[in-house]
């Protein structure tokens, strides 16, 4: 049968181009049998239909994948997020699992740093060091990415209120290493909105806040254009208790509230577009996940072409991060959970994800050890070279049931999206509560159809043991709240204080007016003004913002 | 006399900087779904303002709730708090992602009763019903 | 706590106190009586009651926060009761309208209490009436009731107040249509909140033209941004104005009368009830018959 022109014509244009730059991995994809695996399976007849809602991947509504040749060219990248304690105890950790063969680190802050306190403030007691590094200062930066090449490397960083703040240290330490802004990679948090209704570590109210992110976007547009600016991210909605369609539907919203709020600036779309990039959950429903994916690819490109106007193909891509879900873990019997983490991983694969965190067995009791961590890595290294999912593209497409599902999920997102619109966007809906109740009402449900068994979830409401043996436990010492404000006195007295105060309030100026904020915190955080001093000098200005339940 | 309606009130809030509410949230309901009536306070609460709460609202007793691995010094905390505020025959009752030989500690700072994940939520209704009747006629 | 120490603390304007003492009243426990013949009626007359209503979503407690926080400027000590509907199945509920307030849980002249509406139909406005009681005779000088503006029983406990604030806002929709007609005519002062959204303006004009309807003055709509602090001095000047323009012509003292009228007829149903339950339950009445002539029966025997 003859090929369908426009597949010829993609093999011609997309696949070619992307072939002579990336060349796939292997020459040939072969079967333990000797049979090649084809790099893309179509329907018999590629219709209107077809063309319309798959397309090919790398190509417009990208549901198959953002990329011509997807995990057949690159794999996924294996980022394992971690850290805590101290950042000379996460630097070892990172070492560790880039010796282990992660392909990029990401990096967990603990709760004062993501809300912008210092270890010596009152708010901060207890919380030192617990979930992630204490960060107060460059000093403590410095440490963390001692003897990591941060032009090898590329790095999430888990940071929203205060991210400006973070990605200036970061660019900082990579001066100090001798790498230019213009080749460090990575991707730093910087989603705001949905720390208001999921995550709850938001600083300042929601117009400064969008402030701060679009002076980043434009930031590292001019200095640093390899960054990602943003991960709009589902993952902790969906943590929270959304649906997978809930998931899709706030992530874009807002995706599209940034977009607009970037456009109200004065910024170019299809220069800022580029570098947004998402992070979703993956959870056990494994069609469902595949499906909610494809979705939102799809639904993404669609919004940015038809209601912003992008022109560039970039612009279009959602490009994603996931982080298998961390709810669904048990404190029972933790060795099912290895296989949880399985099928999900597997869900971000075949979903087509750029990059991927596996949770460890033992989060549900603690920070992971060093042997579940690695048992989390090993589990996306033999998805990738075992499994053999990676060797052709989107392979469940074509699925009644994926295809179907993919359409609702896709119809339902747009539906919320369109309901917020009329509601007055998305910052209302989260002053008003809209966006939580919904969140809180799924997760009620989901919650309760658990507690009368309708829902088993094997280990918990069924087919429990008595357990003795406790799992081996990873703690933080609580010195080291007492060592790191040592550290953080010392940075105080070795520093110009008289010229850290005067940029101080050059920073506090500046916040008054309209100016880009980023310069002038980079200036002070070279000079080692503490995290905790700089949000304390845009508190002042900016205020804070109060928990709307 | 006039007719006596005695509720349960409890309150229920999340100390510290730990953001995640859907335990704490889901508690409230599930309270609210037996009858309680429930006070919440949100997150990112100073043990203090706990503390004030719980005495304003006169309830019965407290519910806490904390993902972050702060349990050791934020609970106490609120038993101390409480205690300062005039109110130590308040009970309070926490949950989280809290190992087992930190429950016994907790148990001896004055937490009456620690939940883990995969408590049944009958379980947790009736504990906070016995701490709420326990109070009353204590 | 007995109920010696309960009146020395509430002599005291001890928190914890207050906090008892509302909840004995609330609960019907016979020590209501002692406690509510306690109160420095004085402080109760002079105390101006504050309700402030409107539709689930306007910015109620926003607004009560930052009220709150304007007049604990002038050092003024402040009791706010928030009424939240209890579940119709379960007779529980949840409070929420502290987390918008708690800001202020450390203030000790910020005294707070939330109420659940407990189904009672009247009674809410007796146990109500009697915290705004206890707060007033504790000091307190402005006694804040919020509550959802939907239902017969939330309806009738803003006649306690001797100024009521309808809160508005727009996009909320067609619930808004449905209480207007009631709400609007026992609002003193209507504001319209998030003033800075798309809407606004046409829903203060839409408010307007509703009142001018009903009366020669029309009711003068307040902007706010209540999650901004915007407008909300001056909505404090209106209020100021308005109680002071009240308490001159008597129209303070005439509410306060109906208000005490209702609160004793309430009484009346709350001690009436369970009298006439018993009543009812002992005659062991044959489910034939008509119900209504049963009842004038019963209230007739003495």
């Amino acid at each position: 049968m003859a090929k369908h022109p426009k597949l010829a014509e993609w093999e011609e244009n997309e696949l070619a181009k992307s072939l002579s730059r990336f060349p796939e991995r292997k020459a040939k994809f072969t079967n333990h049998g000797g049979d090649e695996i084809p790099r893309l399976a179509t329907p018999e007849t590629i219709d209107e239909h077809y063309l319309d809602n798959l397309g090919f991947p790398g190509q417009y509504p990208y549901t198959r994948g953002v990329q011509p040749t997807m995990h057949r060219g690159r794999l996924w990248t294996m980022r394992q997020y971690a850290g805590f304690s101290s950042a000379a105890e996460s630097n070892k950790r990172y070492r560790y699992l880039l010796d282990q063969g992660t392909t990029g680190l990401s990096v967990a802050f603990d709760l004062p740093t993501q809300i912008g306190y210092d270890s010596d403030d009152q708010m901060s007691i207890g919380e030192v060091g617990k979930v992630g590094v204490a960060i107060d200062s460059l000093a403590d930066m410095e440490t963390l990415f001692d003897q990591i090449p941060l032009d090898k490397v590329s790095t999430s960083m888990t940071i929203n209120s205060p991210a400006a703040v973070l990605l200036a240290m970061y660019v900082a330490v990579g001066e100090k290493q001798g790498v230019a802004p213009k080749d460090i990679q990575g991707t730093i948090q910087n989603d705001i909105l949905k720390e208001y209704v999921a995550r709850g570590t938001y600083i300042f109210p929601p117009k400064p806040s969008l402030r701060l992110i679009t002076n980043i976007f434009q930031w590292c547009g001019q200095n640093t254009p390899a960054f990602n600016t943003i991960s709009i991210s589902g993952y902790h909605i969906r943590e929270a208790g959304s649906t997978a369609a809930q998931e899709v539907a706030f992530t874009l919203a807002n995706g599209c509230t940034y977009v607009q709020t970037a456009l109200d600036a004065g910024l170019e779309l299809d220069v800022f577009a580029r570098r947004l990039a998402f992070f979703f959950n993956a959870s056990s429903d494994l069609l469902e996940e595949v499906a909610k994916f494809r979705a939102a690819r799809r639904l993404w490109a669609r919004l940015m072409k038809e209601r912003f106007g992008a022109k560039n193909k970039a612009s279009l891509m959602l490009r994603f991060h996931t982080q298998t879900a961390g709810n669904t873990l048990t404190a029972q019997q933790i060795d099912n959970n290895i296989v949880r983490v399985t099928i999900q991983a597997l869900a971000a694969v075949l979903g087509g994800t750029q990059s991927l965190h596996t949770n460890s067995k033992d989060e549900a009791h603690s920070l992971p050890t060093e042997e579940s961590v690695r048992t989390a890595l090993r589990t996306q290294q033999v998805l990738a070279h075992e499994s053999g999912v990676v060797d052709t593209i989107d392979p469940l497409a074509g699925s009644y049931y994926i295809e179907s599902l993919t359409d609702k999920i896709e119809r339902d997102a747009l539906a919320l999206i369109d309901k917020i619109e009329e509601s007055g966007g998305v910052v209302k809906c989260i002053e008003d509560g809209f966006i939580q109740r919904q969140i809180e009402n799924a997760a009620y449900q989901y919650q309760m159809e658990i507690e009368r068994g309708e829902r088993i979830i094997v280990g918990v409401n069924k087919f429990q043991i008595q357990e003795e043996k406790k799992p081996p436990l990873l703690r933080v010492a609580p010195e080291v709240e007492e060592s790191q404000i040592a550290k953080l006195t010392e940075v105080k007295n070795n520093r110009n204080n008289e010229q850290v105060a005067s940029l101080l309030t050059r920073l506090e100026t500046a916040a008054q007016g309209d100016d880009n904020l980023m310069p002038f915190i980079y200036d002070c955080v070279k000079e080692y003004a503490t995290l905790g001093e700089i949000c304390n000098v845009l508190r002042k200005v900016f205020g804070e913002y109060k928990d709307r339940g | 006399m006039t007719e006596k309606i005695k509720k349960n009130r409890v309150l229920v809030g999340k100390p510290g900087l730990d953001g995640h509410d859907r335990g704490a949230k889901f508690i409230a309901q599930a309270l609210r779904d037996a009858g309680f009536e429930v006070v919440y306070t949100g997150i990112r609460r100073s043990p203090e303002e706990i503390a004030a709460a719980a005495v304003q609202e006169d309830v019965d007793a407290v519910g806490l709730s904390s993902l972050s691995g702060a349990h050791m010094r934020l609970f106490p905390a609120v038993v101390e708090a409480l205690a300062k505020a005039g109110a130590p025959d308040i009970p309070v009752l926490g949950g989280g992602v809290i190992p087992e030989e930190d429950i016994i500690e907790l148990k001896a700072a004055g937490i009456v009763e620690i939940f883990t994940p995969g408590t049944p939520i009958d379980t947790i209704i009736s504990a906070y019903r016995d701490a709420c009747e326990k109070k009353s006629t204590g | 706590m007995t109920i010696d120490r309960l009146l020395e603390g509430l002599r005291q304007r001890d928190p914890r106190a207050i906090g008892r003492a509302i909840s004995l009243v609330e609960n019907g426990d016979e020590s209501a009586e002692i406690i509510l013949s306690s109160l420095d009626e004085n402080l109760v007359s002079q105390a101006t009651i504050l309700g402030i209503t409107g539709p689930p979503g306007a910015g109620k407690s926003t607004l009560t926060n930052e009220i709150i926080a304007k007049l604990r400027h002038q050092e003024e000590r402040i009791g706010i009761i928030a009424i939240d509907p209890s579940s119709p199945i379960s007779g529980g509920a949840i409070l929420g309208d502290r987390i918008r307030m708690m800001q202020h849980a450390t203030d000790k002249d910020v005294v707070m209490r939330s109420m659940a509406t407990r189904g009672r139909l009247g009674g809410l406005c007796a146990t109500a009436g009697a915290a705004v009681r206890i707060m007033a005779s504790c000091g307190c000088s402005t006694i804040i009731i919020e509550t959802v503006g939907v239902g017969q029983s939330e309806m009738d406990i803003i006649r306690l107040a001797d100024i009521t604030i309808l809160v508005m806002a727009p996009g909320l929709g067609d619930e808004i249509q449905a209480m207007k007609a009631g709400l609007l005519e026992v609002a003193d002062i209507l504001v319209v909140n998030k003033a800075d959204c798309k809407g606004a303006d046409i829903l203060a004009m839409d408010l307007e033209a509703v009142t001018r309807k009903g009366s020669a003055t029309p009711t003068q709509v307040c902007m706010t941004v209540a999650t901004e602090g915007k407008g909300v001095t001056e909505l404090l000047d209106r209020i100021d104005k308005l109680d002071s323009e009240h308490r001159d012509s008597g129209e303070r003292q005439k509410r306060r009368r109906g208000a005490h009228n209702q609160e004793v007829l309430d009484w009346c149903l709350e001690i009436l009830r369970p009298q006439l339950l018993d009543k009812i339950i002992k005659r062991k009445l044959s489910v034939l018959g008509d119900p209504r002539l049963k009842a004038k029966k019963i209230l007739e025997e003495k």
